[in-house]
C-alpha cells in the first residue's frame, strides 16, 4: 500500500468560525417567542378575547409593515427570520388589552419603520423597536395608553372592569398627598399570578419568570442584565420604602407590578440593543434599574421601565467601548512601562 | 449671477432649511403650527432683508477684523424693531413665539448671508438674495408647521380637518415630532432631487451644498483679500 500523496486529500479552506452552534437569527427569535408563550397565555386568560385581538393585530401589523418596508427599500424579505413577528408579540404585550385597533396598527408601523427599517433593518437599530413604539404611543395617546382594564377573566360574564394599575394608584396617592395605607393595593399573590390591572403581557410575574428561565436555560440571554436590573430596583426601592413606608411601595410590589420582569428578561436583553460583554451587561442592567427606580419613585410617570431601557440603549455603544475585554496575551500599558528592560 | 437665479436659489436649490440645514433651532422649536411657522418666517425675513441691505451698504466701510461684531449690531437692531412691533400689534403670536424672537439675532441664516453674500455683493443683489432666502425659510417653516399641525392637532391654520373622532398624535407637536417631520421631509426632498437628476441623465450625488468643498465660510479671508 502506497502512502497517500498530495492529491488524495481534499482541503477545504475557509475563514473562522469553523464550528457553528447552529444558532441563527431565526432560532433565537423562535426561542424568545416560545419563552413569551406563558406570559401571552396568562394575558389571554386574564383579559379574555380582547387581549388575543391585540396580539393578532400587532403581529399581523408588524409583519405587514416589514414586508412593505422591504419592498419599498428594495431589500430581501426578512419575514422568515421571525424578528418582525417577535416585535409584534412584544408590542402587543406592552399595550393595554382594550387598545383600539388603530392604536395597534400605528404602533406596529412606528416599531418597524421608525424603530428598525430607517436604521437599515435588524441588527442596525440602536433602540428596541417594540419599546420605541410603546413610548411613541404613550406620549402621543396618553388617554388610550393608560386605559387599564382590571382582569375579569374569561370565566366571569363581565367584559372587564377599568381601574388603575398598582403603580398608578401609588403615584396618584403620592400626588394627592395621601398615605399609601389609604390606597387599595392587590396582595403579593395576586401580583405574582397576574390578577391585576396593566398591559396585556406584564401582569403575570410567574408566567414571565417561567419564560425568562427558559431563555436562560437555552443560553439566549445571560443572567447579568435581568439580575442587575431587578437587583438594583430592589435595593433602591427597598431603601426608599424603609425610609418612608407611607410614601413608597415596598420592593416586592415594585418587582412584581408593572413591566419590570417583562422588561428585564425580554426587552433589555435584546441582543441588538444591549452590550455584548458580560461586565457591560451588568452595567447596562444596573443602569436600567437605577433609571427605572428614579422614574417610578420621583418621576412624572408611574412606570419607567420602557424609558429606562431606551435611555440605556442609547448608552450601549459607550458601555461596549469601555468594557472591551483584554485581548489574550495583551499586557496593560502600565505593566509594560514598569517592567524592567532586559 | 443674475437676479432671477439669486432669487430662486433660496427657494429650492439652496433652501436654508432643507438644503443648507441652517437656523434649525427656531425651525425645530416653533413649528408647532402653520401660523407660528409663518410668523417666525416673516419676522426672520424682515430682519434678513434689512440686514442684507445694511451690510451691503456698509461693506466698504466695515474693517475686516471687526466685521462680525458689526454685523451682529446691525442684526440686533432690526431684531429689536421686530420684537417691539410684534409685541405691540401681534401680541398672541409674540407670546407663542416667546424667546425665539430675540434669538433671531443669532440665527445662522442671517449672519451667514451677511458673511457669505451681502458683504461682497452690490446692494440690489443683496436685497434680492434676502427676499429669496427669507421666503425659502418661511416656506420651509410653513411646510414643517403644516405637517406637524395636521398630525399633531388634526387641524390646518386652526381649522379642524378630520372631525371630532380623530385622536391627535401629540408627539408631533412635541420636540420629537419636529425631528421626525424634518427627517422625513429631508428624505422626501432628496428623493425628489434624485429622481430629477436621473430624469435629466445626471449622476446623482448627495447635495453639493452639504459637503465642505462648496462652503465659502472658511475661505472668507482669502476672498476678501482678493477683492
Amino acid at each position: 500500500m502506497t502512502s497517500p500523496g498530495p492529491g488524495d486529500f481534499k482541503f477545504i479552506i475557509s475563514v473562522s468560525p469553523h464550528v457553528h452552534s447552529g444558532q441563527d437569527v431565526r432560532s433565537v427569535m423562535r426561542d424568545v417567542i416560545l419563552a413569551l408563550v406563558p406570559g401571552v397565555l396568562a394575558g389571554i386568560w386574564f383579559f379574555g378575547f380582547d387581549a388575543f385581538r391585540v396580539l393578532v393585530l400587532a403581529v399581523l401589523g408588524c409583519v405587514a409593515f416589514e414586508i412593505g418596508m422591504n419592498r419599498l427599500l428594495g431589500r430581501a424579505s426578512t419575514i422568515r427570520d421571525l424578528s418582525a413577528a417577535l416585535t409584534g408579540v412584544l408590542l402587543a404585550m406592552n399595550l393595554p388589552s382594550g387598545s383600539p385597533w388603530w392604536l395597534i396598527i400605528v404602533g406596529s408601523g412606528v416599531a418597524i419603520i421608525l424603530g428598525k427599517a430607517i436604521y437599515g433593518g435588524l441588527g442596525y437599530n440602536p433602540f428596541n423597536p417594540a419599546l420605541v413604539a410603546r413610548v411613541f404611543l404613550l406620549i402621543s395617546f396618553p388617554v388610550q395608553m393608560t386605559h387599564w382594564v382590571v382582569p375579569a377573566g374569561i370565566t366571569t360574564g363581565l367584559d372587564g372592569i377599568t381601574g388603575a394599575t398598582p403603580l398608578g394608584a401609588a403615584k396618584e396617592a403620592a400626588g394627592l398627598g395621601k398615605s399609601l395605607s389609604e390606597t387599595i393595593l392587590p396582595d403579593t399573590l395576586q401580583l405574582l399570578l397576574g390578577n391585576v390591572g396593566g398591559s396585556f403581557g406584564e401582569v403575570s410575574a410567574l408566567a414571565l419568570l417561567l419564560g425568562g428561565a427558559f431563555l436562560l436555560y437555552r443560553g439566549i440571554i445571560r443572567w447579568q442584565i435581568p439580575v442587575g436590573f431587578i437587583g438594583s430596583v430592589v435595593v433602591i426601592t427597598g431603601i426608599a420604602h424603609l425610609l418612608q413606608p407611607d410614601r413608597y411601595l415596598g420592593p416586592v410590589v415594585h418587582v412584581l407590578a408593572g413591566g419590570l420582569i417583562l422588561g428585564a428578561f425580554f426587552m433589555a436583553t435584546d441582543m441588538v440593543t444591549s452590550p455584548v460583554t458580560r461586565t457591560g451587561m451588568l452595567v447596562f442592567g444596573i443602569g436600567c434599574g437605577v433609571l427605572t427606580s428614579v422614574i417610578r419613585l420621583w418621576g412624572g410617570y408611574p412606570e419607567g421601565v420602557s424609558f429606562a431601557i431606551l435611555l440605556m440603549n442609547a448608552l450601549t455603544p459607550l458601555i461596549d467601548r469601555y468594557t472591551r475585554p483584554r485581548v489574550f496575551g495583551q499586557v496593560s500599558r502600565k505593566l509594560f512601562e514598569e517592567a524592567p528592560s532586559s | 449671477m443674475s437676479y432671477s437665479q439669486t432669487f430662486t436659489r433660496g427657494l429650492w436649490k439652496e433652501n436654508p432649511i432643507f438644503r443648507l440645514l441652517l437656523g434649525l433651532c427656531p425651525v425645530l422649536a416653533v413649528t408647532t403650527s402653520v401660523e407660528n411657522g409663518i410668523g417666525m418666517g416673516l419676522a426672520s425675513t424682515f430682519v434678513l432683508i434689512c440686514s442684507n441691505f445694511m451690510v451691503s451698504l456698509l461693506r466698504d466701510f466695515i474693517p475686516k477684523k471687526v466685521r462680525i461684531p458689526a454685523y451682529i449690531v446691525v442684526i440686533a437692531s432690526f431684531v429689536t424693531i421686530v420684537d417691539l412691533v410684534m409685541h405691540a400689534w401681534f401680541f398672541e403670536l409674540h407670546k407663542s413665539l416667546g424667546l425665539f424672537i430675540p434669538l433671531i439675532v443669532v440665527n445662522c441664516i442671517i449672519l451667514g448671508r451677511a458673511e457669505a453674500f451681502a458683504s461682497r455683493n452690490p446692494l440690489s443683489l443683496a436685497l434680492v438674495d434676502g427676499v429669496g432666502m427669507g421666503l425659502g425659510f418661511t416656506l420651509g417653516l410653513a411646510l414643517l408647521g403644516g405637517v406637524r399641525e395636521i398630525f399633531g392637532s388634526g387641524s390646518l391654520l386652526g381649522f379642524p380637518l378630520f372631525g371630532a373622532g380623530y385622536p391627535p398624535v401629540l408627539v408631533m407637536i412635541l420636540p420629537p415630532g419636529a425631528f421626525l417631520s424634518l427627517g422625513f421631509l429631508l428624505a422626501g426632498m432628496n428623493r425628489l432631487e434624485e429622481k430629477r437628476a436621473i430624469r435629466a441623465g445626471e449622476t446623482y450625488a448627495s447635495p453639493r451644498e452639504m459637503d465642505c468643498g462648496s462652503c465659502v465660510l472658511c475661505k472668507l479671508d482669502e476672498n476678501i483679500t482678493d477683492r
